[in-house]
């Protein structure tokens, strides 16, 4: 089943009378539980494709299909609820609420989307869990480091487990161990079904994928399903056999 | 050396002074400039592979002038060089070859090159990823090595995303 689709997708800012074509005709398509991953380089229109997607931004001319309905024509209030409802959006630069604690933060979303205040509860503490957040629940945003607010804002984008997962970067800021959380994290709700669209440049990130989607200059110049070598190595010894 | 020059020719034939120039004109001071008798020497290889042969071109009042052209066998050999991921520490050097020359023969277009190594860096990241959660967590020398060759592919990603700003247009 189809989650996502575009036909033509094109965004073209103005840039003090000059046109910037940000992206230039994509024709995208994502499966129910498929976990794609998008690359290119800084420019190339990642940013603005997922905006997109998440009806953020608004589309210049082209189609965009969620759950077989045509969304790119809805109203910005009709988009909120759509928001509320189908899809987690983790941003580049985070965007959590700053007078709210992070466990409210993450529980807000669960809420909103109709779920129990319980069930909102145990999914927030599940997600904080995951991400080794539990101790900072009740500090605030500004309190946390920049890793621990983009952890955070993961949490609350899967907090009403949403139909699709958009993520801008999810670790951009992150060491390796808090990235190995993250990676865990999506491959676990991947496991569970999650359908996942992530902006990355961590070929950690992208090497969890199922497809990863390269983008130049605001189109597509490659689709890769990533299926399965033939032999896994063994042992760490191999890396450099594995290195050549 | 050998598949440069094959490349070379699968453009169009030429004698053995032709191809250090062409060479030194692609590659510029990217590349240390073979001297002429390397040269003779790898064509004279090549010939006996049966990749190039060569004919005498007669010239009105010098000596006669070697012209050596790609047979079948050596474009095959081009197009499996082509074709193949680029493994190993020295991975930049031969893909950055292959990326250079590819516009020259017109067996593949840089961003096809581009796109196939960066599939292959991903199927490589993927292993190492897949290694790390196998490894125990304890053994940190191993999974430090993991740590340095993930580090490694990801500049080497990053690297080919450069090519691909640069070099596609
Ligand atoms: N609001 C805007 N107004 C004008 N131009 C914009 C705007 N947003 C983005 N652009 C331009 O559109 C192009 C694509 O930008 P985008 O943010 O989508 O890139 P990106 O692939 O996400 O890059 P990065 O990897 O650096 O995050 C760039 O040339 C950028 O300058
Ligand atoms: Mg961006």
């Amino acid at each position: 089943m189809t989650v996502l689709t575009t036909h033509n997708l094109v965004r073209i800012y103005q840039n003090g009378g000059v046109p910037v074509p940000a992206v230039r005709g994509v024709d995208f398509t994502v499966e129910a539980g498929e976990f794609v991953a998008i690359m290119g380089p800084s420019g190339s229109g990642k940013s603005t494709l997922v905006h997109m997607l998440g009806g953020l931004d608004v589309r210049t001319s082209g189609e965009i299909w969620l759950d077989g309905k045509r969304v790119d024509t809805l109203s910005e209030s009709a988009w909120a609820v759509l928001r509320r409802r189908k899809i987690g959006f983790v941003f580049q630069f985070y965007n959590l609420v700053t007078n709210m604690s992070v466990a409210d933060n993450v529980e807000l979303p669960a809420l909103l989307a109709g779920m129990s205040p319980r069930e909102s509860r145990e999914r927030r503490e599940y997600l904080l869990a995951e991400l080794g957040l539990t101790e900072r629940a009740y500090a605030a945003p500004a309190e946390l480091s920049g890793g621990e607010q983009q952890r955070v804002a993961l949490a609350r984008a899967l907090a009403n487990g949403p139909r699709l997962l958009l993520a801008d970067e999810p670790t951009g800021n992150l060491d390796s161990r808090n990235t190995r959380d993250v990676l865990r994290l999506l491959g676990e709700v991947h496991g569970q079904g999650q359908t996942i669209v992530v902006v990355t440049h961590d070929a950690k990130v992208a090497s969890k994928a199922d497809r990863v989607v390269t983008l130049s200059d605001g189109m597509i110049v490659d689709d890769a399903s990533m299926r399965r070598r033939r032999r896994p190595p063994g042992s760490a010894g191999d890396v450099v056999e594995l290195r050549g | 050396m050998r598949l440069p020059l094959l490349a070379l020719l699968a453009k169009e034939p030429a004698h053995g002074y032709e191809l250090k120039q062409a060479l030194e004109q692609t590659f510029g001071g990217a590349y240390p400039s073979p001297n002429i008798g390397q040269i003779y020497v790898t064509l004279g290889r090549l010939e006996k592979d049966g990749y190039v042969r060569v004919v005498d071109v007669e010239q009105s009042n010098r000596p006669n002038k070697k012209v050596y052209f790609l047979t079948a066998a050596g474009r095959e050999a081009l197009e499996e060089w082509v074709d193949e991921p680029t493994e190993g520490p020295r991975v930049r050097d031969e893909f950055f070859m292959k990326l250079v020359l590819a516009p020259l023969t017109g067996i593949a277009d840089r961003m096809a090159l581009i796109n196939r190594q960066r599939r292959h860096y991903l199927s490589l990241m993927r292993d190492l990823t897949e290694l790390a959660e196998r490894t125990d967590p304890g053994d940190r020398v191993a999974l430090l090595l993991i740590e340095g060759a993930t580090l490694h592919l990801q500049a080497d990603l990053d690297w080919l995303e450069r090519c691909q700003e640069d070099l596609v247009t």
